[in-house]
């Protein structure tokens, strides 16, 4: 790699002449080929091509909405404020397209999934950043971090395979509760794990951004570490911490595949996490498996149940935004 | 000289005992949080290990999905899920580099960069169902664009066929290898450009921060002898970003592989008895071939075969984070 940092001279005035040779016909200022011009714009259109992307998001997602909505079957009030979800039925109406009980099930599930991982994140959190040491903290965050990385399809046959038939022996057998194979709080389990990495890196580059003084500053007062971490780090760090919490929700409402698979597609107005549910991902999953026409009522209502997840996502991802950048207590 | 501090210990109480206890009661509750995720982990892999271990045959690799679980495979799902990241890699490495790029040496401050900024960040909390859609209606379908009724067919007189592939295939300069299909329909290549659209802001931030890396006082040097911006990028800046980029870019494949929803809902098949022979071929993966499985009501399918699928695909993974973290340790510079 020493042969890249040093800087031949002679290289750079040779290139800057075979440039000048290929270019000189467009009689430019040094430094102001064509060349130059088109490589920044070429830059320029890449870095553009991700806002492109999200208006192709918008556009996709809202023309087929308004196509929906434009069907004399469906009316937007009965689809925010309707308690059915039956679009398979035979007789579309809008009673039938009540979205609330998809909205429910996956609020349910991001509700349990955040009980179990902000608490136990923030807890890894303030772990690694006050408690650990260098060294335990260098094995333990990528090993947190795996959990990241698996697959939601693997978290999905994790619940059905495990947490299901443990939540049933234990609820089941040994309390007399009713557990359904497919229920909103085996995946909601999976989920929790899932989320637990997000929560708790988020949350710890807030802690270790806290300035050590203050640290300092608390212990000379006579505190106690856990006192430190509690009523000095975790307040100065509450917006990154407060951030993660709701990205960490937000991609719980978003998850599909573990949620398909373990929470089932019993479109429901229940409270009761042991029933079989279904939420939006898993609604869009199961039309565009059964391979519904585009054209058809079904196939626009994914994308009707598809904008309503888009905007509840992104309105958390833009609270959370501003939630780490506004307030944000700048030290230094 | 000082006025004498006169404590007021009315409602101070030191109660040192009992705070030391309650912060060591709180070390141990941490550690315990801490552990819960690695245990979840281990118990998981563990599962996965019992449940799939014994099913991991050659026949595994060798065949394609079958009626008979002992003659399952997911043949077509391996192939499928590392022809599709090759596309995906190949498509998503010159746009998500080249924003880098632009984003951290050219852009200039202003309103324009920081929208773009903001919207790197939005994009990367979309949901991964969403780019599904997405992929589905701009790649999959173009829109209708090239169905027998739409305006554009009409006006430019398209020979457009009807049908599963329907739609309008051509050949570029009539060279064999530049057959070209529109929409792109259930393809491979809707399907790696739907992934790349997943990954490009993931690409965008890791390739950033490689890119970030470079001290500036690298470029400065360059700057002095006279180079120009693309020649201090090309040739000081990029060759020592590369390895950074490169990790960051296999991390990100490699959340493409393990992604099934978006996949899915763009049209990837779970039944593909066939390799693709070109990239305008249908295909399946290794997730979609493992959720297929799950859903299947037979338990040899349900708990043993898709164990023995997700074995596979993790051990995928495993190589893949490997390969990221060697290029790391390896090639990159400590300055």
């Amino acid at each position: 790699m020493q042969e890249v940092k040093r800087v031949s001279v002679r290289e750079i005035i040779a290139e800057r002449k075979s440039n000048k040779k290929l270019f000189g016909l467009f009689k430019l200022g040094r430094g102001k080929s064509v060349w130059e011009k088109a490589i920044a714009v070429g830059l320029f259109a890449c870095s553009v091509f991700s806002v492109l992307v999200t208006l192709g998001i918008v556009i996709t997602l809202f023309s087929e909405t308004i196509d929906f909505f434009s069907r004399p079957e469906v009316n937007l009030w009965d689809f925010l404020t309707g308690t059915n979800w039956r679009p398979l039925s035979s007789n579309p109406s809008p009673e039938n397209f009540g979205v609330r009980p998809l909205i429910r099930g996956t609020l349910m599930i991001a509700f349990i999934s955040g009980a179990i991982a902000l608490p136990i994140g923030l807890g890894s959190a303030i772990y690694l950043s006050e408690y650990a040491s260098e060294k335990v903290r260098k094995v333990l965050k990528p090993a947190l971090e795996v959990l990241a990385g698996i697959p939601t399809v693997v978290y999905g046959y994790f619940a059905i395979s495990f947490i299901t038939p443990l939540l049933q022996r234990i609820l089941e057998d040994g309390l007399g509760i009713d557990v359904s194979f497919f229920n909103a709080l085996s995946a909601s389990v999976v989920v929790g794990v899932m989320i637990i990495p997000m929560v708790a890196s988020i949350s710890e580059d807030a802690m270790r951004a806290v300035p050590r003084s203050l640290r300092e500053g608390a212990y000379a007062l006579g505190a106690t570490k856990f006192e430190v971490a509690t009523k000095v780090v975790v307040p100065a760090a509450l917006s990154g911490i407060i951030a993660a919490f709701i990205l960490a929700i937000s991609r719980a409402i978003g998850e599909t595949m573990a949620v398909t698979i373990a929470a089932g597609a019993t479109p429901r107005m229940t409270l009761n996490p042991l029933e079989s549910m279904q939420t939006m991902t898993s609604f869009i999953v199961q039309v565009s498996f059964g391979d519904a026409p585009s054209g058809s009522i079904n196939g626009q209502a994914i994308y009707a149940v598809g904008a309503t997840l888009f905007m509840i996502t992104f309105l958390m991802n833009i609270i959370s935004d501003i939630v780490l950048h506004r307030f944000r207590e700048v030290y230094e | 000289m000082i006025a004498s501090a006169e404590t007021n210990n009315s409602d101070f109480k030191e109660n040192l005992g009992f705070r030391q206890k309650l912060g060591r009661f709180f070390d141990v509750l941490l550690l315990i949080c801490t552990l819960v995720g690695l245990v979840v982990l281990a118990v998981l892999l563990v599962d996965v290990a019992f449940e799939g271990g014994s099913w991991i045959r050659p026949q595994l690799f060798t065949n394609y999905h079958s009626r008979f679980p002992e003659k399952a495979g997911m043949k077509s799902g391996i192939v499928g899920s590392l022809i599709l990241i090759g596309l995906t890699g190949l498509f998503s490495f010159p746009i998500g580099v080249g924003a880098a790029i632009y984003l951290e040496e050219y852009a200039p401050k202003n309103w324009l960069t920081n929208f773009i900024n903001i919207n790197i960040n939005n994009l990367s909390g979309v949901p991964s169902i969403v780019y599904g859609m997405l992929g589905l209606t701009v790649f999959g379908r173009m829109f209708g664009l090239f169905g027998p009724d739409s305006w554009l067919v009409r006006v430019f007189n398209i020979p457009v066929t009807t049908g599963m592939q329907g739609g309008w295939q051509f050949n570029l300069f009539g060279i064999p290898g530049l057959a070209i299909q529109l929409p792109f329909g259930r393809s491979l290549v809707a399907g790696a450009m739907t992934m790349t659209l997943l990954i490009l802001p993931v690409v965008i931030i890791a390739s950033r921060e490689a890119i970030r890396a470079v001290p500036p006082s690298i470029r400065e040097a360059a700057y002095g002898l006279g180079a120009t911006r693309w020649q201090t990028v090309s040739t000081q800046v990029l060759p020592v970003a590369v390895p950074g980029i490169l990790t960051g870019m296999i991390l990100a494949l490699s959340r493409a592989v393990g992604e099934t929803a978006p996949l899915l809902i763009m049209g990837a098949f779970t039944y593909v008895p066939f390799l693709p022979e070109s990239i305008w071929d249908q295909f399946t993966t290794m997730p979609i071939q493992i959720y297929n499985w799950i859903t299947l009501p037979q338990e040899d399918y349900r708990t043993h075969l898709a164990a023995a699928g997700i074995i596979v695909l993790l051990a995928v993974l495993l190589s893949l984070n490997t390969i990221a973290v060697y290029l790391r340790n390896r090639f990159q510079i400590k300055w």
